[in-house]
This record gives structure tokens, C-alpha cells and sequence, in this order.
């Protein structure tokens, strides 16, 4: 009776909330990733993942049960038939962003590379002190 | 015409921006000439926005992007406090501009192209970080700044390359937040744009995510301004970014977020909700902590630049320390001290990027007799260490006596001994410089770029340099009229009473 009652209280969380608690692992993943790992590449990587979790978070609470895509249908004009567009357009926005990010952070990777002949952190560190 | 200023502060640059690679192209001079034109227009119009929104007693200024009614659409708004500050950023911004013209005489057509764009862009994002009314333009413009002013650290040179990738993976962390806690916002309210969420939110401000969001917001403008425990992208990157555009990057940079800061929790939130004033208190903690630290670390240096870098840790702390005492008087020294740490700091980096060009020496300990060379730059170093220690006609006197006041006001005393103590710290490292310029013996620099005829550097520099000394004491000889007939008139309403 009690494993039953249990199984509810999972179940309705992971319905209601599961999907953020797994958007917020990814978050911590991606922040691990960053100050864990000793290669630039690999927290370049890392950050990604982070800017993906966030996008992620919008996605999430944008989503609504039986909203449509917000497309005029000629059949109803009831704001609640339809899902929010904005989250999507706002992370479209984000997204651009996270390219910009990523381009400028490769391209300043090449020349530390370039210039240090390693991209690993401490390796880098020491020849830049020199 | 008149009523464009607000977007044209932002488009003027943005299209220099774009138009300065292919105008080098054509005629290697052109691209600087539109860049430093555009940042003068821009500065006009923000200065005919100030005496706009002085001359309406203070009404805040509402421009409506393509005429997009808000909520739903994107909105610029001025109030007598942003106007300033954005003055204060196109101002820098164009003297830096013309200020950098030196340090590019030998570079090629792209280096000067994508040198300018990168200045522009750094200007557009700024104002528009300062003037916009809406939390996810807030964002964009974020980046645009962040993302310009990595490019411009990594102009200077390998060290400057590692500095700008290592504040790009802080610096993305902080956006990162930003963007998180403006979703929680969203996804409370509906509402993207400022006036809107500060009155959707007001029964919503002791809700646990308002916790959450405080937080958030704490660490991301945290980062961006490099207050205290989010400073370590900062000593590195202010000390090998490019000598020309050190002023902008370090003046202005870091205000604005501390500026960001201000707008969200004393006109977004109100600062009378319980979760904001616990927000406020950490905040100041954090300054206070950042001031002693910062101090202490700055006197451990021989790299005049890393030095100064340090400082700017501490001087962030005042603007913190400003926000969180929270009453009339801490948030007059606090912006009152944004304008005046902008000036002094960008002076001294003009100071000591001129010294760099002429001697390519920045360490302290071999500034020896610098004054018998270059008597103006070390007019302008004197008046802004004045500054900075907090003596009475330098503009820093004034903010940090504000802050005091309100510190004293609220009863909140320990405020007031670290800003004592800080004083102190200021002045010991402050006069160490000047023991060495003016005691030390001369420490036989060899010229590496010799300058013509008499004057001690390019005229392009020399004026810069002169005019921020003379602006330093400027406002500190006008600031009853700055905070009368400015500041106070864009103070929130429970201020003023």
C-alpha cells in the first residue's frame, strides 16, 4: 500500500518537475565540466553544455498540454490553443549568441595554442609566467 | 530629429561598426576617421538626451523601437541617471578613440578596421546595456559588450589572447545566469520588459524562486562588474588588454553591470521587500570585503596596470557598498561614484598606456624623475591618485563622503571604518607611486618611440590625458550641481519623500 502511494508521489514529481531536475543536472554538469577540466577545448565544451541546459530551462516551461503551434488556422483565435511562441524566439536569439560565444572562444584557442604549443591549462599557465 | 537620441546613441556606432573594415579597406585612415565621427555623434546626442530629460524635470523618456507599444515591444528608456551614465560611456569612448590613434600608426588596414569595429561595438553594447527598458535586451547587449571587449583584451598580445579566453569562460557563466534568472522572471509574469515586471511583481516578491533569482542575479552582474569573489578574470585581462582601448575597457566595462545591478533591485524590485534587502546585504558584505582585499593586493604590486587593476576591485566594492546601505545617500555616492571611478580610471590608464608608448616601461619601480619628462601625464596620474585616495578636490572625495553619510544615516558603522581603512590603503599605494616618480632617480628609460618637437607625447594622447585631469577636478568642484540637478532627479520616489 505504502510502495504504491510511494510510486505516486515519483511518478507525479518526474511528471510535474522531472524534466527540470534534469535540466539542472545538466547545468551542474556543465559548471563541473568547466572548473574540472584541465584541457581549453574541454571547457570550452563544457560551457556549451551549460548554454544548452539554460536554453533547455526556456523550452521547458514553454511547453504546454494540447497547445498547438502558433500558426493562425482560421479555426480558433483562443491565446490558450496555442503554445507561447516567445521562449523559442528568445532562445533563437540565445543560440546566435552561444555561436558568437563559441566562435570568438575557438578563435582565441588557435592562437594559444599558437602561441603556447598546448591547450592544456597548466601547461599554458607555466610557459605564460615564463 | 531630437526625439531619435536614444536610438541613435546606439545605431550611430553600430554602423560605424560595420562600415569601418570596408572604409580601411579603401583608404587605410577611413575607418578611424567614421569610428571616432560616429562615437562624437553619439556623444552629441547624449548629451542633447541629458538636457532633455534635466529639462523635464526629471520625466523619464520613453522611446518606443518601431513604434512597438510595451509590454510587447522593445523600449529605450532615460531617466536623468542613465543619461549621464551614458554620456559618461560615449564620452570615454570617443576619447579613447581618438586616444588609441597612435598605438595603430603602424598597423595594417584590417588590424585598424577590426580595431574600430571592436571599440564601436563595445560603445553600442554598453549604452545599450545602460538605456534599454527591457531584461532580454539587457542580455543582448551584455554579450555584444562582453563579446567585444574579450576581442579588444586580445588584442594585446599573447598574454592578452589567454586573459581574454579565460574572462570569455567566466564571462559566459555570468551571461549564463543572467539568462536564467530573467527565464524565472518570465515564467512568473509573462512580461519581458522592465516597467511592466516591476509592477507584475510586486505581489510575487516573497515567493522562494524570488530567492533564486536574487541570487542569480547577484553572481551574474557579480562577474560582469568583478565584484569581489568573481574578480579573478580581472587582474589579467585590465593588465595585458591593448594599451589603446585599456580606458574604455577598464573605465566603463565594469560600471555598467554594477549600473544593471542598481536598475534591477531598486526600481525593478523595490528595495523594501525582505529577499531584496537580505540581497543588498551580501552584496555589501561582499564589497566591504572586496575593498580591504583589494587594497591590500594592489599594494603588493610592482605592474602599475595590475595595480590599478587591483584598485578597481576595491572601487567596485564602494559602488556595493553604496547600493546595499540603500538609503538616498549611499545610492548618490554610489552612482555619483560610478561617473567618477570611469574617469579616474580611464585617466590613469591613459596615463600610463602614454608612458608604455614612449618608454614601453610600466613597472612602478622604474618611474623614476618621470615628471621632468612627462610633466603633464604626471599632472594627470597626481590628480587622479587624489581622486581615487578620496582628498578634497578630486571628484573621489565627494562620492566617498556620500557614502559615509548614508552609512552614517542608516547606523551602519562598519561601512564607514572600511571605507576609512580603504582610504588608507589607497593612499599608501598611491603615494608609493608618486615616491617613485618624484624621489626616485631617474631610471634611464630608453625612448622607443621618440616623440617630435617638444610636446612629451602624440597630441592625439596629450589632450585626452590633460582633459580627464581637468574633468577629474571638474566634478569634483561641480558635484553639489551633478547630484541636485541630475542624480536626485531620477532617484526612486520612496527616496525623496
Amino acid at each position: 500500500m505504502s510502495d504504491a502511494s510511494t510510486m505516486d508521489v515519483i511518478n507525479n514529481f518526474l511528471a510535474t518537475k522531472g524534466i527540470y531536475s534534469l535540466v539542472l543536472i545538466l547545468l551542474f554538469l556543465g559548471l563541473y565540466g568547466m572548473i574540472v577540466s584541465n584541457n581549453y577545448m574541454k571547457k570550452m565544451m563544457a560551457m556549451n553544455v551549460m548554454q544548452v541546459a539554460v536554453i533547455f530551462f526556456y523550452l521547458c516551461f514553454a511547453q504546454k498540454d494540447g497547445g498547438m503551434i502558433p500558426i493562425l488556422n482560421g479555426i480558433t483565435t483562443d491565446p490558450n490553443a496555442y503554445i507561447n511562441p516567445l521562449p523559442h524566439a528568445l532562445m533563437l536569439t540565445a543560440i546566435v549568441v552561444s555561436l558568437g560565444t563559441t566562435g570568438v572562444a575557438l578563435a582565441l584557442l588557435m592562437r594559444i595554442k599558437e602561441a603556447y604549443g598546448s591547450a592544456e591549462e597548466d601547461e599554458v599557465l607555466r610557459r605564460a609566467d615564463k | 530629429m531630437s526625439q531619435h537620441f536614444p536610438v541613435l546613441i546606439v545605431l550611430l556606432p553600430l554602423s560605424a561598426a560595420l562600415l569601418s573594415p570596408f572604409f580601411s579597406f579603401m583608404y587605410r585612415q577611413a575607418g578611424k576617421w567614421i569610428a571616432v565621427a560616429a562615437l562624437a555623434g553619439s556623444f552629441l546626442c547624449s548629451v542633447g538626451l541629458l538636457l532633455q530629460v534635466t529639462a523635464g524635470g526629471g520625466q523619464a523618456i520613453h522611446y518606443y523601437m518601431g513604434n512597438w507599444v510595451p509590454p510587447l515591444g522593445i523600449e529605450f528608456v532615460v531617466d536623468p541617471i542613465n543619461a549621464v551614465i551614458v554620456a559618461m560611456i560615449t564620452f570615454l569612448a570617443m576619447c579613447t578613440a581618438i586616444y588609441s590613434t597612435p598605438f595603430l600608426k603602424k598597423s595594417n588596414w584590417l588590424y585598424m578596421g577590426g580595431y574600430y569595429t571592436l571599440m564601436a561595438l563595445l560603445c553600442v553594447g554598453l549604452s545599450g546595456m545602460t538605456l534599454t527598458g527591457d531584461v532580454f535586451n539587457l542580455y543582448v547587449y551584455l554579450e555584444i559588450a562582453s563579446l567585444s571587449g574579450y576581442g579588444l583584451i586580445a588584442l594585446g598580445g599573447n598574454k592578452g589572447t589567454l586573459a581574454a579566453f579565460r574572462y570569455l569562460l567566466i564571462g559566459t557563466i555570468g551571461a549564463s545566469l543572467y539568462l536564467l534568472a530573467i527565464g524565472f522572471m518570465y515564467s512568473m509574469t509573462g512580461s519581458l520588459n522592465m516597467a511592466d515586471l516591476s509592477v507584475l511583481l510586486q505581489d510575487k516578491m516573497d515567493y522562494p524562486l524570488m530567492i533564486m533569482v536574487i541570487g542569480l542575479l547577484i553572481a551574474a552582474f557579480g562577474i560582469k562588474a568583478a565584484l569581489f569573489p568573481f574578480h579573478g578574470w580581472q587582474p589579467d585581462s585590465y593588465t595585458y588588454s591593448h594599451p589603446g582601448a585599456a580606458p574604455l575597457i577598464s573605465g566603463a566595462m565594469s560600471k555598467v553591470p554594477a549600473y544593471a545591478m542598481l536598475r534591477f533591485f531598486f526600481y525593478l524590485f523595490g528595495a523594501q521587500h525582505l529577499f531584496v534587502q537580505h540581497g543588498l546585504t551580501v552584496i555589501g558584505i561582499l564589497g566591504a570585503l572586496g575593498i580591504i582585499l583589494g587594497s591590500v593586493m594592489a599594494i603588493a604590486q610592482d605592474d602599475f596596470r595590475r595595480m590599478l587593476a587591483y584598485s578597481s576591485v576595491a572601487q567596485i566594492g564602494y559602488i556595493a557598498v553604496g547600493l546595499a546601505i540603500g538609503s538616498m545617500y549611499g545610492l548618490i555616492g554610489a552612482i555619483l561614484h560610478i561617473i567618477n571611478h570611469a574617469f579616474m580610471k580611464g585617466s590613469l590608464f591613459m596615463a600610463i598606456g602614454g608612458v608604455q608608448y614612449r618608454f614601453g616601461e610600466f613597472r612602478i619601480s622604474q618611474l623614476g624623475q618621470l615628471n621632468k619628462k612627462m610633466p603633464f601625464t604626471v599632472f594627470t596620474i597626481c590628480v587622479a591618485a587624489l581622486g581615487m585616495i578620496g582628498i578634497p578636490p578630486a571628484g573621489g572625495f565627494f562620492s566617498k563622503i556620500y557614502i559615509m553619510q548614508g552609512a552614517m544615516e542608516t547606523g551602519q558603522y562598519i561601512y564607514i571604518a572600511v571605507l576609512v581603512i580603504s582610504s588608507l590603503l589607497n593612499a599608501v599605494y598611491f603615494f608609493r607611486v608618486m615616491e617613485n616618480i618624484f624621489v626616485n632617480p631617474d631610471a634611464g628609460l630608453k625612448e622607443i618611440n621618440p616623440t617630435a618637437g617638444k610636446l612629451e607625447l602624440p597630441l592625439q594622447m596629450l589632450i585626452p590625458i590633460v582633459l580627464f585631469g581637468i574633468i577629474i577636478l571638474a566634478l569634483g568642484f561641480c558635484n553639489a550641481s551633478v547630484v541636485d540637478c541630475i542624480i536626485k532627479l531620477g532617484l526612486p520616489e520612496v527616496f525623496l519623500g
